[in-house]
């Protein structure tokens, strides 16, 4: 019984692996910035199914039973539309990104960088939402959102989201904190126990916080920050690094070192912290007064896709009620069909995750691609682009 | 019919005289013969392994565009600037070779006294008993071996739980956890070596020595080390190395640490040139220490 939680537990990070991959893509940016995606066209109807599709997509997403015959929400699709699945799992945005050019693929679960840039490209074609007709019960927060969307135009279906949350050891950090001052200025109270998320990416939830605390640096959005903005998060950050016990990108690895005390206070996710919490460790998790960084995926249509009815066909399949309940479940993440929470196997599952709590997802900034256009729509100064974020995140680990 | 069957008839007396003057020509010609005996071989050597460092050392001189992560093959020596200039990169670097050396030191300091007991002090019909039990452990996954120690060395583990009487507590997760996990996971590749060593010194040696009136501790020092240290540089070619290029442990049981197999891992994605850059740093590191171990004709008693 352990045994099988243990391989559960290394499953899931294996998916979270994936996840972190999200870290290092981000969301999309808004049209403000100027963005010019090529002018393609959405298909106004679809033809027969082709007999099959090519999907790219992140660990734990397209689930045929062979990694857990009880996981199979694969087959089923194969019988009902004929459309024969193959599907190539990536471990990064970047070789999402790398496999779409190649045009071998037909549809991809994008996290917000990568949206953007095959967007950008013209990789991505537009979607015909029309023709995703269980796209009407997706949760309307999620919908046309600027990773998903450019100038009103519509480039994928949501799949699912989650938020990055505050989580500590109830019997170790008191009072409860209230605020994500609690792994930054007050860090030094937890010396050596506290724990981050090890991904640049991680630099926004700085930013965040000094949007907050600190309004003379006018931070609005924690993806588009000019030079001095990020000076300042990169330094609150090199500051924490003195008081950071280890960083965690797998999933294990965090659930671990919460049960024995390792980490006492630091990021999380949904997932992690009902894990660690059903493994005997007393944490809780929340979204500090702040608000927070999270992260949501978008499945979206190549535009060489060879097989595109068998495409739409799954676009609709994946964010089917039941389906979507089955993988939102399966992979630890609000799903994004609001029909889904009535088809979970867990009825509580959906107030866990807060899928309908639009005023909870108000409050999460989800993750975007930093690039040199500020993507807050200012004009007057350049922002500083993810490559940068990636060499002060090594810099900032020292 | 019949025709059919003496044509191939015919063949098969032309491929069996084929098969002949070639065996002849080879039997003549022992040269050519080695040459397409080694063939094979040579070229899995150049071109997969020497070619897929020439490839790493090429690419090291190109950059990447920042907003597709594409690789621009446009040559330039930023990367390696950057190796040298940044702080960070150097300091990573020589905290990598610090504890590649500081693992080197401590199994060579650990393996010695064991090899000394499984060779020479231990009775002869258990000798090749404990070797199995030094060889054990590599028997089981690297993973597993590197998570036990996170277990070990988590707060209110093994490590802490045995010092507690001593009012100690464990050393947590961070360098000196990486140091201890490295030199468990490569001591048996240390003792082998040093083993075989002193298993082959002639005892009339030490005799010898202690008939001209040596202590144990002269006998040590001037005839059992000079004759076995070649065998600990041997081991430590293999403690060394396989440090300098470890990731997974220090993931593991590094806390916050990184080395420079990090810094390759965390830019192999979006910034594939400076991965290559980094990732010469320790093929250079390892020869220097090959050419350094040569001398000491290490590289003679592997």
């Amino acid at each position: 019984m352990r045994f099988t939680r243990t391989l559960q537990v290394a499953a899931a990070t294996a998916l979270f692996l994936a996840a972190t991959a999200c870290g290092s893509s981000g969301g999309g940016g808004s049209s403000a910035t100027g963005l010019n995606p090529p002018d393609l066209k959405a298909p106004s109807k679809l033809g027969k199914p082709e007999g099959q599709v090519n999907l790219i997509a992140w660990a734990g997403y397209v689930e045929d039973g062979s990694n857990d015959p009880k996981v199979d929400w694969v087959s089923d699709f194969e019988k009902q539309t004929g459309c024969q699945v193959h599907s190539k799992v990536a471990a990064s945005s970047d070789e999402m990104v790398k496999l779409m050019k190649t045009g071998e693929y037909d549809a991809v679960s994008a996290s917000g960088d990568a949206s953007l840039r095959l967007i950008a490209s013209g990789d991505a074609a537009p979607v015909n939402t029309d023709l995703v007709p269980n796209y009407k019960d997706v949760f309307a927060d999620l919908k046309m959102q600027p990773w998903n969307s450019v100038k009103g135009k519509a480039y994928g279906i949501p799949h699912g989201r989650g938020a990055n949350l505050l989580m500590y050891n109830t019997q170790k950090v008191k009072p409860a904190p209230t605020s994500w001052s609690a792994v930054f200025d007050g860090a030094p109270a937890y010396k050596g126990h506290v724990t981050a998320y090890d991904s640049p990416i991680y630099i926004a939830d700085a930013a965040l916080y000094l949007k907050a605390t600190r309004p003379e640096l006018k931070i609005k959005d924690p993806y588009a920050l000019d030079q001095k903005q990020f000076d300042a998060a990169v330094a609150l950050l090199k500051k924490q690094n003195a008081d950071v016990g280890e960083y965690w990108s797998d999933y294990l690895k965090e659930v671990s070192a919460f049960k024995s005390g390792d980490s006492v206070i630091g990021t999380t996710w949904q997932v992690i912290a009902n894990l660690a919490a059903s493994e005997g460790a007393k944490v809780k998790a929340f979204v500090p007064k702040e608000g927070s960084t999270g992260w949501s995926d978008t499945w979206m249509v190549s535009a060489k896709a060879k097989h595109p009815t068998c495409a739409y066909k799954w676009l609709d399949w994946i964010v089917s009620p039941k389906v979507n309940a089955q993988v939102a479940e399966y992979f630890g993440e609000a799903p994004a069909n609001a029909e889904a929470c009535a088809e979970t196997s867990d009825k509580n599952f959906c107030a866990v995750y807060h899928a309908a709590d639009t005023a909870y997802w108000k409050r999460v900034a989800f993750w975007n691609t930093p690039i040199q256009q500020c993507l807050d729509g200012r004009t007057d100064v350049k922002c500083v682009p993810y490559a940068k974020w990636v060499q002060a995140w090594t810099e900032i680990k020292g | 019919m019949t025709a059919a069957a003496q044509t191939a008839e015919a063949a098969g007396r032309r491929s069996t005289g084929t098969v002949r003057r070639l065996a002849g020509m080879l039997h003549r010609r022992p040269r050519l013969r080695l040459s397409l005996l080694l063939t094979a071989p040579l070229l899995w050597l150049a071109v997969l392994y020497l070619g897929s460092l020439t490839v790493l050392f090429v690419s090291a001189f190109w950059t990447t565009n920042s907003f597709t992560s594409e690789v621009v093959k446009v040559w330039s020596a930023d990367n390696f600037r950057a190796l040298l200039t940044t702080p960070v990169y150097r300091q990573v670097i020589l905290r990598s070779i610090g504890v590649a050396l500081a693992v080197t030191v401590l199994c060579a300091v650990i393996a010695f006294p064991l090899a000394f007991y499984t060779a020479r002090v231990a009775r002869p019909r258990w000798r090749p008993l404990l070797v199995v039990a030094i060889l054990t452990p590599l028997w089981a996954s690297y993973l597993v071996k590197v998570y036990a120690w996170r277990l070990i060395l988590s707060q209110g583990g093994l490590a802490d739980w045995m010092l507690r009487p001593f009012g100690l507590s464990g050393p947590g997760f961070g360098l000196p956890a990486a140091v201890l996990t490295l030199t468990y996971l490569w001591l048996p590749y240390m003792i082998l070596p040093i083993h075989t060593a002193l298993e082959q010194l002639p005892d009339n040696l030490v005799d010898a020595s202690a008939d001209l009136g040596a202590r144990p501790g002269r006998t040590f020092r001037s005839v059992v080390l000079p004759m076995v240290l070649p065998s600990v540089a041997a081991g430590s070619i293999f403690t060394f190395s396989l440090s300098l290029g470890d990731y997974i442990t220090v993931q593991i049981v590094g806390g916050k640490t990184q080395l420079i197999g990090n810094l390759v891992y965390s830019n192999i994605e979006l910034n594939l040139p400076m991965a290559a850059a980094l990732g010469t740093v320790p093929v250079v590191v390892v020869v220097l220490y090959l050419l350094a171990m040569r001398r000491t004709g290490a590289l003679s008693s592997l």
